[in-house]
């Protein structure tokens, strides 16, 4: 078999996945390696599902929206698999004063940008779900924002990519990145070496690892966080949900499941070396959460918990970039927890990046020599 | 354990067979038909086919269907059943009120 592609993708998450789609949308060769045994094995299939605008930072919110606008409504007949998108808008909750103020900075820092996104009483937040305690005094309301089925959505762009003649190989983890008269040209896996004339890095937090090995190194730690999904359930609400104090997020999916993600406080002081397993804090921490703001879900029977790792960047954006200094280097990783929504955008501005020199969006922000000491 | 797999590699042809809608996943109906294309269309691990389909993320979390699921695969991708590994399996060991799991000493 043929080991040589115009472009090879290190990882098969959703980015992988996706740029190698839209890559061969325009008849270039792709080769994807996945270091694990499965394609999107990482966060891509392991998040809550968000495709969010409001409560991003700034930098992200024209890659966002532009990928709302242009991706997201055509996926589902685009990849020929049910990517579950729902646009029913994205409520942030608080139930204290002081969460009202977190809520109103982060409205107001998105307004700013022009986003359609503005702050609610607790009565106009009861209007859009009714299901919603008594206790929540105001939530930001933005109604462009919704969700998607993660899992399909990275595994249809796979198959619509396998469908182009995208070569995927999953066990290969990479060794090495090798130069060849000054262009990198050569990866090196555990079984073969491959070649490309370009080479795309997206694959999470282990990016950093690889591309040491030509001299770059992108500021990331491994942050795990924990979700949970409830049985089939009545339906109730569509909207994307989410809290002032980060206590917990999710939405209920077409299945009728409730998809639940939290945090414990914990993340990043996890002694399970890299291992993506639950803790015995994280199911229960999330449930009193989710009660503390849904009271109608404490007889939902939970059915299944999992945890990922989130590459969480120094300033909490992606890198998506050319590296100049290496010819033939491209990487997306650092996503920081937040990469499902903006993925296809992403994955759709670094293939023209790769395939053309410039994209649709203005990236300079995610550029991956933009980070400096403080002093 | 990780292992090399080519997803060019050629299974051959999805071709219809008398009972491809038999149920085999009951929690989430999921029919032996739907697993046979779904290999087809690259999903070569127990794990992908579990994310792409749904079956084995119901009520009995594949305590039911696991097996036959397996088998299915097993023969569409032409290996042997011991190539194949099982997806993982997740805590609860079953379904649980989130008011049981909130409980703790002290809390809720």
């Amino acid at each position: 078999m043929q080991n040589t592609a115009q472009v090879v993708i290190i990882g098969g998450g959703i980015i992988g996945c996706a740029t190698a789609y839209y890559l061969a949308k325009k008849a270039i060769s792709v080769i994807v390696l996945e270091g694990s045994d499965h394609i999107g094995n990482g966060g891509s299939s392991r998040n809550g599902g968000g495709v969010r605008q409001s409560g991003r930072d700034p930098r992200e919110l024209p890659m966002v929206t532009w990928g709302i606008k242009n991706l997201w409504p055509y996926l589902t007949e685009e990849l020929g698999v049910d990517v579950e998108y729902t646009q029913k808008g994205n409520l942030r909750l608080g139930k204290t004063p002081n969460h009202l103020n977190i809520l109103q900075s982060l409205t107001d820092r998105s307004a700013a940008c022009g986003l359609d996104v503005k702050m609610i009483d607790g009565d106009e937040v009861r209007q859009i779900n009714p299901y919603l305690s008594k206790e929540v005094i105001g939530a930001s309301w933005c109604p462009t924002d919704g969700h998607a089925n993660p899992l399909t959505a990275t595994l249809g762009f796979y198959k619509k990519a396998r469908e182009l003649g995208v070569r995927f190989i999953t066990g290969e983890p990479v060794v090495e990145l090798k130069k060849v008269k000054g262009k990198l040209r050569k990866i090196i896996t555990s079984h073969d070496t491959y070649e490309g004339e370009q080479v795309l890095v997206a694959a999470g937090y282990e990016s950093r690892a690889i591309t040491a090995a030509v001299g770059i190194d992108i500021p990331m730690q491994a942050v795990k966080m924990e979700c949970l999904v409830t049985e089939a359930e009545p339906y109730m609400f569509e909207q994307m949900l989410g809290t002032a104090e980060a206590d917990f997020y999710g939405h209920q999916s077409k299945h009728g499941s409730f998809v639940f993600g939290g945090s414990t406080g914990m993340e990043t002081y996890n002694k399970d070396n890299g291992k993506q397993i639950s803790t015995s804090l994280g199911a229960s921490c999330t449930c009193r959460g989710i009660i503390g703001y849904f009271p109608a879900l404490s007889d939902a029977k939970i059915v299944r918990a999992w945890a990922g790792y989130i590459d969480e960047c120094a300033d909490k954006i992606p890198v998506i970039s050319q590296v100049e200094e290496v010819p033939g280097l491209y990487v997306a990783c650092g996503f920081t927890g937040h990469g499902f929504g903006i993925a296809p955008g992403a994955a759709y501005n670094i293939a023209e990046i790769i395939s053309e020199g410039t994209p649709t969006v203005d990236m300079r922000a995610f550029r991956y020599d933009r980070f400096q000491a403080k002093i | 354990m990780t292992k090399v797999n080519d997803r060019f590699r050629d299974i051959g042809a999805f071709t219809p067979l008398a009972d491809d809608d038999m149920l085999i996943c009951r929690c989430e109906e999921i029919t032996k038909g739907e697993i046979r294309k779904a290999v087809h269309e690259g999903m070569y691990t127990m794990t992908e086919i579990r994310r792409y389909l749904r079956c084995g993320m119901g009520l009995c979390q594949g305590q039911t269907c696991a097996k036959l699921v397996k088998g299915i695969v097993v023969r569409e991708l032409g290996v042997l059943p011991t190539e194949l590994e099982p997806a993982t399996s997740r805590v609860p060991m079953r379904p649980v009120e989130m008011r049981v799991l909130a409980k703790e000493e002290g809390r809720c």
